[in-house]
């Protein structure tokens, strides 16, 4: 699937992967957080590094390591996978209770205030299914942000919206990117990673093809796939 | 709500679950029958359902009397009386049982405490068919695995119908799919000699004795208890006991040597006759209904707490083998999978049997009632984790992915997020199953255990009353199950909260 792919980030970048369907950008962003489990490679997060060699199976070591990055790494899914049993303060809730054994109030604390932030002050105790697209995907993002990650995944964070709907999730994204939150974005959206991020990556065939600043890569792509990808999107 | 008060229910239950039988209790004399119709041996007295009485009864009291012991009754399947002697539920059986050569090589038997032949019932309209030789080319019932049987099948020209239970014998040649019956003579005066429908024809024929058995090596206990026996046949006991029943042979006072008449009336003899035929009119039946009620709430209360303490083992145990199989390691997925195929490709009846008579050979032993529940429990934990597997399947990929990105355990993913989905779908056929397994609860009958629908065939085989008591058994089972109809709807309910308006508005 993915063939050798290395990158890394600074703290604070935006970084928003590109690519047609399939082309891989899906799966490399869930080997940061090791949602899917790649052959070989090394993970590093802040000062937290998984490796993996081989095809060896993957151990409760691996496993163990693995719990210790994602301590760092929040993740937000095109389809939003917010936990219908709970209300939207319940689910940003639950795993800063159960992860990290915060105490109630702080926990509710700590959710009221994010939550808030994403503009959702006013549906707290409302399940997730009877709120729009935009305020599912947004309570999402202050689900991730709960657990205080260094680094926020998203995977196509918009494609599951209408675009007005999908504005009000990118504001808060771009809110984060403000306060130097770093992100790395799988999008469809062209006029996002162009006006927001700091790195655009062209993914094709399981490889980066192409990576620069959002400027240089929609003016003047200098690859031949990259070119005929935006001319189609463009 | 919730946890504690399953825990206090569960507490409850199990405190005043029967307690197991003790075979060996000190100043006891423990015996078996099977109580289910069985006239005039040990059965309910017509007048009052709550109370056995038979001429063996009678005879086990006299018994008991000698040896200064209180005589205690296990009611148990006529199948199960043997396998339960040897199991050591109780000391003895006495229920007609004959010491032929192939039970001589499983149990022990007394001297024989009654002698007597067979006789022929006809309807009473039928003519002719009135000896042996006369039953040639006919069908002809009888109870299976007596002498009465060996007799017929002595005879090529004869198809026989061998019945577990003389009440069904008797409903075919009612309606005429046999043409006789030929019956132990105290089954045949009690059921054909007081019914104004059947008829008693010719005269005895053959020869059958019955013995008390105990289990093999037992000789203490029989040599006792023919002690006992020796006794009150030399003080004429038995043969006033006998009188009073009306059963009193003459093979008996020879083999006795006793041709005296102790003058005793056939008591008991009319006693039942008066019952049986006196029970007209709907007052007197009413009267006997309000009788059967604690009867029937003690086998009611038998089921549910049966059924009950399944339901929470299999629930357990379904739930581990669901996650075991789905999230679980190859090797024990493999296993869970064969113990839920081999435990739904055999019969139920037969794990019952299987616990209770079976395991006990490799030195596990439980109670009755606590067999029950394990056999019921392993059995639909096998039916509940499939129903759990499926319910797991519905819940979205993307539920354990996001709560493994907030970083919880795999444990922590299945335990608040995965498994209060998957309950929600399977609520409603966990309810179906517990209504089923509520039905099924009547196995447990084969292991001694007089619940609901035993009850409703020892009843209703006593007084030829299958449709007064098949209704009041019936309700009994229907107010069983509805609350947990109701419990159902309520956790849907309370469940369903957030879960409806699946299809959100974007």
């Amino acid at each position: 699937m993915l063939k050798g792919i290395s990158l890394a980030v600074a703290r604070g970048e935006l970084i928003s992967l590109i690519g047609p369907s399939g082309c891989g950008k899906s799966t490399f962003l869930r080997c940061l957080n090791f949602l899917e489990i790649p052959d070989s490679g090394d993970v590093r997060v802040v000062d937290v590094t998984v490796s993996r060699t081989g095809r060896r199976g993957w151990l409760r070591a691996d496993e163990r390591q693995a719990h210790q990055l994602r301590a760092h790494v929040g993740m937000v899914f095109q389809s939003f996978n917010l936990f219908p049993q709970y209300t939207v303060l319940q689910n940003a809730m639950l795993a800063p209770r159960v992860v990290k054994r915060a105490r109630v109030q702080d926990a509710e604390h700590t959710a009221r205030q994010l939550l808030e932030k994403v503009g959702l002050g006013h549906v707290l105790d409302r399940y997730p299914q009877t709120l729009s697209g935009g305020q599912q995907q947004r309570a999402a993002i202050a689900r991730a942000l709960a657990m205080k990650p260094d680094v926020m995944l998203y995977d196509e964070p918009t494609s599951a919206l209408d675009p007005e709907v999908a504005e009000e999730v990118l504001n808060v994204m771009r809110a984060l990117d403000d306060e130097g939150m770093t992100q790395i974005v799988v999008t469809h959206d062209m006029r996002f990673a162009r006006a927001a991020a700091d790195r655009v990556l062209y993914v094709e065939g399981g490889k980066i093809v192409e990576e620069g600043p959002p400027e240089t890569m929609f003016a003047e792509p200098r690859d031949a796939r990259t070119r005929r990808f935006l001319r189609t999107l463009l | 709500m919730g946890r504690p008060a399953l825990a206090v229910l569960l507490a409850w239950l199990l405190l005043f679950a029967p307690a197991t039988v003790r075979a060996d209790e000190a100043g006891v004399l423990s015996w078996a029958s099977d109580g289910q119709a069985n006239v005039p041996f040990t059965f309910h007295d017509p007048e009052d359902a709550n109370h056995m009485e038979g001429f063996e009864h009678d005879i086990v009291a006299a018994l008991a009397e000698r040896l200064g012991e209180r005589p205690k009754l296990t009611q148990n399947d006529w199948e199960g009386l043997i396998p339960g002697l040897q199991r050591g539920l109780y000391q003895m059986v006495i229920d007609g049982v004959e010491p032929t050569r192939e039970h001589k090589a499983a149990v022990l038997f007394s001297r024989p405490y009654y002698i007597t032949s067979n006789r022929i019932v006809l309807r009473r309209d039928q003519a002719g068919l009135d000896s042996f030789d006369a039953l040639k080319g006919h069908t002809v019932g009888t109870i299976k695995d007596t002498s009465a049987e060996r007799v017929l099948s002595s005879e090529k020209s004869i198809t026989i119908r061998a019945y577990d239970e003389e009440s069904n014998a008797f409903s075919d040649l009612r309606n005429g799919r046999l043409d006789a019956l030929l019956l132990d003579q105290p089954i045949a005066l009690y059921y054909g000699g007081v019914s104004p429908e059947f008829k008693l024809a010719g005269g005895p024929v053959g020869r059958t004795e019955y013995a008390i058995a105990f289990a093999a090596g037992n000789t203490a206990e029989r040599d006792r208890v023919n002690t006992a026996l020796d006794a009150i046949i030399a003080d004429g006991t038995l043969h006033r006991i006998l009188a009073r029943w009306n059963l009193w042979t003459p093979a008996m006072a020879e083999a006795l040597d006793d041709h005296s008449d102790p003058h005793v009336a056939p008591v008991e003899w009319d006693r039942y006759r008066a019952a049986i035929t006196g029970h007209g009119g709907w007052r007197a039946r009413l009267i006997r209904y309000v009788g059967f009620l604690p009867l029937i709430l003690h086998g009611a209360w038998l089921t549910l707490a049966v059924s009950a303490c399944a339901m929470v083992l299999a629930v357990g145990l379904g739930v581990m083998l669901a996650l075991v199989r789905r999230y679980g390691p190859r090797g024990l997925g493999w296993l869970a999978g064969i113990y839920i195929e081999v435990v739904r490709g055999t019969p139920l009846l037969i794990q019952i049997l299987f616990i209770f008579y079976g395991l006990p050979s490799f030195g596990l032993s439980f109670s009755p009632f606590v067999a029950g529940v394990i056999a019921l429990g392993l059995n639909y934990a096998a039916y509940e984790a499939e129903n759990y597997r499926a319910g797991l399947g519905s819940v979205a990929r993307g539920q354990m992915e996001a709560a493994i990105a907030l970083n919880m355990t795999h444990a922590q993913a299945l335990r608040l997020v995965v498994v209060p989905q998957a309950f929600r779908t399977v609520v409603p056929v966990m309810t179906n199953d517990f209504i089923s397994l509520l039905k099924d609860s009547s196995l447990v009958s084969v292991i001694t255990l007089t619940e609901l629908s035993q009850t409703y065939v020892r009843l209703s085989s006593t007084y030829y009353d299958y449709i007064g008591t098949g209704l009041l058994v019936g309700l009994a089972y229907l107010l069983l199950g509805l609350p947990f109809v109701r419990l159902a709807r309520y956790a849907e309910a309370r469940l369903g909260r957030g879960m409806t308006q699946q299809t959100g508005h974007h």
